[in-house]
């Protein structure tokens, strides 16, 4: 049996008693739903922004590992049975290490399948529940994407026409004076809209890709490694926006695969390991291991340089948590 | 190494003349390969010129002594180094010669075969870009669909037909058969020069230009398509795709921006395919053009003309990758970038 967690935040809420059902009304204070809470998650309307239970996404192709010609088409599954949800006003961590499948996930969300994808399970946004033609009707109109890296952007398109996007006439002059309010909200002088993707560095490419997402004014923000390459510190102060948005009743899943930063930034913890969500958690459990109800989250507490980089018996983890990441990469399972 | 010849004794001459001479350094030598290769081409090749250019008849009934005189005015014994050296003295000096089997000034057969073939070539030119891009487009933004696999079923089997033989086809069944277009020649057959009609002479067009934009339709509409299928595998193509920009939206705003590019640089560079091409189609529409001329220059070992025409050959093809380069730097905002940089 699992042993329930207690919940670290103060359960602040109005709304007790109510069944636990898939997208219904709950109360905060329990685990349900496959988490626990943070002090910040709120349920206005008695349900989450995002709810996503036993999502499965795999591939129909050619059997990587056979001899060309003789290779059969083979299904590969990539997200197995993944749960979580995301509730107004807070931070989703999912960390989990590259190769994961985490960008996977981002996709499914935002509806960009490839024609060979077989995907499964039930989403609800908003508390309504969406099939793949809600999700592609959702890009821009209520979740947002923020990429990795400027390369999202055209490199031969100048930065203000990419913020504005495609549109015409008077939303056209509408969305210039919004993207000019973002811009000067954001510290980015006028003259970054002349600019050419090359041109920026690299806090401006991340700001501009930040004012894209808001442009289209989101309830959930996806984002996908948003700070690579930054040191702890930076990528703290970067995630500043991210939090900020959060704090104005806005929604967000943070994809990451540094543990530390997630748990200086974000509310609540979804750990991601080969191709599924082992444990979704407040992040004050990570203050001590027995708060953690999967051995693998343990393993990645243990894992971390605070906690003494202790790696426990058969699990092939590496010493530094860059390194426990590299036992959970592989993720495909064919069949 | 580097430092000591990039030093302080370099001397530094302004961008754009550094750039104007160092094109015209690679033309010159590129002539001068040219024409030299050209000559030795020639001067191996099996073809008696007296025999040629007089005629089965003619050379049996001639004197010995005739026979002679010919073959010292052909140069037929004169040994190659000489003869290239004889060339090269005038050419600097701006004369390319006479040309045997015309009996006129080099510089004067070219200039009159290239005007004919201007219009065939430009024609040709343009229709396989404009129709290779677009075939392109649709193949790769409906990639794996039918029409995707009809258009790229279509350029495979075009790339695999010989552009002659196509012709001929095309000569067979719309001149022969339907009667629709002329049988050959760029005017009607008995008519001043004075008394055609453009109408008449885009009607003796048609067959050609078609036959010659065949191949380079195939060859553009499939690079072009693996392009778009790169583009809209691309990141920024993603994030618009997140953004709700629909397929063709992000083909619209993203994707002929990126395709320019390479278009444009495939379509100059397409110049010399479209020269080469022509030297088969010419001859099999018996139209009067550059091609036709080289064909005629080589089986009559007309030397002094094959190596005209081929460095008026190498100047457009050379000018079409130029213009490319060029064109590259002002499309290109990273481009751009880089050489205001060389140029500081």
């Amino acid at each position: 049996m699992m042993q329930l967690v207690r919940h670290v935040g103060s359960p602040s809420s109005s709304m007790g008693g109510a069944a636990p059902s898939a997208h219904g009304p709950h109360g905060d204070a329990e685990f349900h739903h496959h988490h626990s809470h943070a002090a910040i998650s709120r349920h206005p309307d008695n349900h989450h922004l995002l709810t996503v239970e036993h999502l499965s996404v795999s591939f129909d192709m050619y059997d990587p590992v056979a001899p060309f010609f003789r290779a059969g088409r083979v299904v590969c599954e990539q997200l197995h049975d993944v749960t979580l949800s995301v509730h107004r006003g807070e931070i989703l961590a999912v960390v989990g290490a590259s190769g994961s499948g985490k960008t996977l996930l981002a996709d499914a969300l935002l509806g960009l399948y490839e024609q060979n994808t077989l995907v499964s399970g039930h989403i609800w946004f908003d508390g309504e529940a969406v099939d793949a033609d809600a999700l592609e009707r959702l890009r821009g109109r209520g979740i947002s994407l923020v990429p990795q890296s400027v390369s999202h952007l055209d490199p031969l398109m100048r930065v203000g026409e990419q913020i504005v996007g495609a549109c015409h006439g008077r939303r056209r002059a509408e969305r210039r004076e919004r993207m000019r309010l973002l811009l000067e909200h954001y510290g980015l002088s006028p003259e970054v809209e002349r600019l050419y993707p090359h041109e920026l560095s690299g806090g401006m490419a991340r700001r501009v890709l930040l004012i894209c997402a808001l442009m289209d004014e989101p309830q959930l923000i996806v984002a996908d490694e948003p700070t690579p390459g930054l040191d702890m510190e930076r990528a703290v102060q970067a995630l500043r926006d991210l939090r900020g948005f959060a704090d104005g009743g806005g929604g967000v899943l943070l994809i990451t695969h540094d543990v530390e930063l997630a748990l200086r930034v974000a509310d609540r913890i979804a750990v991601f390991h080969d191709g599924t969500v082992v444990e979704e958690t407040a992040v004050g459990n990570f203050a001590a291991p027995e708060l953690l109800r999967d051995p693998f989250t343990r393993a990645l507490w243990h894992a971390m340089p605070e906690h003494g980089m202790v790696v426990e018996g058969d699990r092939a983890l590496g010493a530094a948590p860059s390194k426990v990441r590299r036992g959970m990469s592989d993720g495909g399972d064919c069949r | 190494m580097t430092g000591e010849h990039g030093g302080s004794r370099r001397i530094a001459l302004p961008y754009p003349v550094r750039f104007v001479a160092g094109q015209l350094a690679r033309l010159v030598t590129l002539m001068v390969a040219v024409s030299f290769i050209t000559f030795a081409l020639v001067s191996a090749s099996p073809i008696d010129p007296v025999q040629a250019n007089t005629g089965q008849a003619a050379m049996l009934s001639m004197s010995a002594e005739k026979r002679g005189q010919l073959e010292e005015r052909w140069g037929v014994d004169t040994p190659l180094w000489e003869r290239y050296a004889a060339w090269a003295h005038d050419a600097v000096r701006g004369d390319l010669g006479d040309s045997l089997r015309f009996n006129a000034p080099v510089a004067e057969v070219v200039v009159d075969r290239v005007a004919a073939s201007a219009l065939l070539l430009a024609s040709a030119w343009a229709i396989s870009g404009i129709l290779g891009v677009v075939l392109g487009v649709l193949a790769g933004t409906l990639r794996g669909g039918a029409l995707d696999r009809v258009i790229r079923a279509y350029c495979y089997l075009l790339s695999a037909t010989p552009t002659f033989w196509l012709a001929m086809v095309l000569l067979m069944v719309f001149a022969v058969v339907l009667g629709w277009f002329p049988v050959g020649f760029s005017v009607p057959i008995g008519r001043t020069a004075v008394t055609v009609s453009f109408a008449e002479r885009l009607h003796h067009l048609v067959l050609p230009a078609i036959a010659l934009s065949v191949t380079g339709v195939a060859n553009i509409a499939l690079h072009t398509r693996e392009k778009v299928v790169d583009v809209l595998a691309s990141d920024y193509a993603r994030l618009a795709a997140a953004r709700g920009e629909s397929r063709w939206t992000i083909m619209r705003r993203h994707g002929l921006r990126n395709l320019l590019l390479p278009a444009v640089t495939l379509q100059f560079a397409s110049v010399s395919e479209i020269v080469g091409g022509s030297v088969l189609v010419e001859q099999v529409f018996s139209y009067p053009g550059l091609g036709q001329a080289t064909v005629t220059a080589g089986l009559g070992g007309d030397a002094p003309l094959l190596v005209g025409l081929a460095l008026a050959t190498t100047v457009m093809v050379f000018a079409g990758n130029l213009v490319a380069n060029l064109l590259y730097g002002s499309i290109d905002p990273r481009m751009r970038q880089e050489v205001s940089r060389a140029r500081a």
